[in-house]
């Protein structure tokens, strides 16, 4: 018995009843009806964007008239949906490669400061040691739960109006306009991340082990040094979880650009455009299908590349304010 | 699109990215350096002290007190932004909902007491309270169901990839999709799924989310909302699953239970911690939807949610009271599920 090959255990575990009580259950619920009834599942959770995907190549005339499902018994396909929605003159037609580029100015910054700012308190709130550190660390996690719509007028005001106490003025207005308001955005989208972006940058830099640091410290290293050179490399994968979340939020957000950003061309993202564009031609589906598609695929791209750490980071952390 | 407005966005976001080089890097050498500086003057110091007779004791409490500013200093970007950003207007729309319209005026408790009076308002109430009932219950339930159907399968990674999709596309984006899927012509070939499959069993097509019997508009918005919100409890479920024990699932088996008291008596109680933080999480991301009812809706034929009327209220009607008071309501109402969060993690801790 100690020559089993290989091949042979395959088969007496393959033989064996299941495991896991999820596979039990599912021997249970008849394999037969479970595997028909997560089918069902997943077509629910693909068709209607596959139909959205499969339309947005189909010409203006067919997509007002009949249904997606009729292009395999019909199969045209064309680019003009794509080419109208993001080069367009008219002002009708979305324009919405121009939206694309606000979207990535917007989102590059915001995902770089709240990620460095989180990290630098993180470390001090797990290996700084000073008075009043847990309740810190308990104050900025508490924040978590402030819904962000506590904070939209004030944070408004303070930008278009500053802050004056009393007639005094104690901060002047930020008075931007045009491309100026990406800094308004940018501030907006880095106080929002940063509670979630602590506790889970936490989560990992304390579980760091303390001989490392301590090793470090007897060497002659700062706090400074330690944290660039044995903190930052050690959370590389907590730092990817937390881009891709960060990135998603933002490149996804509606609410914060819609006020913070506005809707002119000069700085809104794509969502605030093809929310405009559902709203005020929500019958002309040539345009919403391939401005939809146009807003999905980067995310998308970025989900399906680095999902390993997105999961991660939702296992490790998973409450966002 | 212009060539000079490319350029003028490139340039903000160079911008962006130079500030944040500066900022940051600034910061991590000022860390480096002013320290190096202190520690250099107290090393002296100590020299001095160990020549004069030795003083310990202060020169430790002082290097407390540096570790003290030094943290500070870590802490400052960070605490800086979250108070200007969010603990002082958190507090200014808490005053702000005690205010009439335009802030000139002091009025109590009458922005609360409007909530509460008037009757679209209530509907907005009674709205909101079906969603947070609905999705976090649909979508728990189905990503348990596929967690457990998906387990050991032969393709589960793929199919497991299938449900989480959604999770990256934005709720504008899903918005589109639905609306898509609801849509409706009146004469000729329907272009929506749901009124193609509603006419090839012999119904009428029928206008989906302006339908005259509201409840039913609101729950096809439900309906992406669990289409999204499904793969997050699916992904964390499944991991809850995969991590029993099994030596739990051998012994419930050598006591021979059947495989549907084993899913209620093993199954459930060993994921039920991440069963409370999935159903939690959804709660409070339900709460606040606001992306989706705007982008299918916009609130209108009774569909509107409390996040919603909170934007309409302070942006387009310039009602700041009003809708500072709604704000502070939906932050009333996460307290008592974040209460109940952190007493079970205090439990969990404990047990």
């Amino acid at each position: 018995m100690t020559t089993t090959t290989p091949v042979l255990a395959g088969q007496a575990t393959a033989e064996q009843p299941p495991r896991t009580m999820a596979g039990r259950v599912r021997k249970r619920l008849n394999s037969r009806t479970a595997t028909a009834v997560s089918i069902i599942i997943a077509l629910i959770w693909t068709v209607p964007t596959f139909g959205l995907f499969l339309s947005s190549f189909r010409p203006e005339d067919d997509i007002k008239q009949t249904g997606w499902w009729t292009f395999f018994t019909n199969p045209q396909l064309t680019l003009d949906n794509y080419n109208q929605v993001l080069f367009g003159r008219s002002s009708s037609s979305g324009q919405l490669a121009n939206f694309f580029v606000n979207s990535i100015v917007i989102t590059i910054p915001s995902v770089l400061f709240p990620i460095a700012f989180a990290a630098l308190a993180a470390y001090a709130l797990s290996w700084i040691n000073f008075r009043g550190r847990d309740w810190l660390y308990i104050g900025v996690f508490a924040l978590q739960i402030v819904p962000l719509q506590m904070a939209l007028v004030p944070l408004l005001s303070f930008f278009s109006r500053g802050v004056s106490l009393g007639g005094i003025t104690l901060l002047p207005a930020w008075d931007l306009d045009n491309e100026g308001k990406f800094v308004q955005v940018w501030f907006a989208h880095t106080c929002f991340a940063l509670p979630f972006a602590v506790f889970l940058l936490h989560n990992f830099i304390s579980q760091l082990p303390g001989e490392l640091m301590e090793a470090a410290r007897v060497d002659g290293a700062g706090h400074s040094k330690i944290f660039r050179s044995v903190v930052l490399p050690l959370i590389t994968p907590a730092l990817a979880s937390l881009a891709i979340f960060q990135f998603l939020w933002v490149w996804n957000d509606l609410l914060v650009a819609l006020i913070f950003a506005g809707g002119g061309r000069e700085v809104a993202p794509l969502t605030v455009r093809l929310a405009e564009l559902a709203g005020t031609r929500g019958g002309e589906w040539q345009r919403l299908t391939a401005g939809a598609f146009v807003s999905i695929v980067v995310p998308m791209i970025v989900f399906l590349s680095l999902q390993r750490y997105f999961v991660r980071g939702l296992l490790t952390g998973s409450v966002k304010g | 699109m212009e060539f000079e407005d490319f350029a003028l966005k490139l340039t903000m976001l160079l911008y962006g990215v130079i500030g944040f080089v500066v900022v940051v890097g600034g910061l991590l050498l000022l860390l480096d350096v002013v320290p190096n500086y202190f520690a250099r003057r107290r090393e002296a110091a100590l020299v001095a002290a160990s020549l004069g007779g030795g003083d310990a004791p202060v020169a430790r409490r002082a290097r407390k007190h540096r570790e003290g500013l030094l943290g500070l200093a870590f802490l400052l970007p960070a605490l800086l932004l979250l108070l200007i950003g969010l603990v002082i207007p958190a507090i200014r729309t808490i005053i702000l909902s005690l205010f009439n319209g335009n802030g000139s005026a002091f009025v109590g408790l009458d922005n609360y007491g409007w909530i509460f009076q008037e009757n679209d308002i209530v509907r907005v109430l009674l709205n909101t309270a079906g969603w947070v009932i609905l999705v976090p219950l649909l979508a728990t339930s189905v990503g348990l169901l596929y967690a457990v159907m998906v387990d050991r399968a032969r393709f589960e990674a793929v199919a497991k990839s299938l449900i989480f999709l959604p999770m990256a596309i934005s709720f504008v984006g899903a918005g589109i999709i639905w609306r898509f899927v609801y849509a409706y012509r009146g004469e000729g070939d329907q272009i929506g799924l749901l009124n193609w499959l509603w006419v090839s069993v012999g119904g009428t097509p029928q206008q989906w989310l302006n339908i005259d019997r509201p409840p039913l508009n609101t729950f096809l918005l439900i309906v992406v909302m669990v289409w999204i919100q499904a793969g997050f409890a699916m992904v964390i479920l499944s991991a809850a699953i995969k991590a029993i024990p099994s030596d739990i699932v051998e012994a419930a088996r050598l006591d021979g239970v059947t495989p549907w008291q084993m899913f209620w008596r093993v199954t459930l109680p060993s994921i039920r911690p991440a069963l409370i933080v999935v159903v939690v999480t959804i709660t409070i991301g339900t709460m606040k939807i606001f992306d989706i009812v705007r982008t299918m809706t916009n609130g209108n034929f009774d569909t509107n949610v409390v996040a919603l009327e909170m934007y309409n209220q302070a942006f387009r009607y310039q009602e700041a009271g009003h809708g500072s008071a709604l704000a502070v309501v939906l932050f009333v109402l996460v307290i008592p599920i974040v209460i109940f969060q952190i007493r079970n993690l205090r439990r969990q801790r404990e047990g």
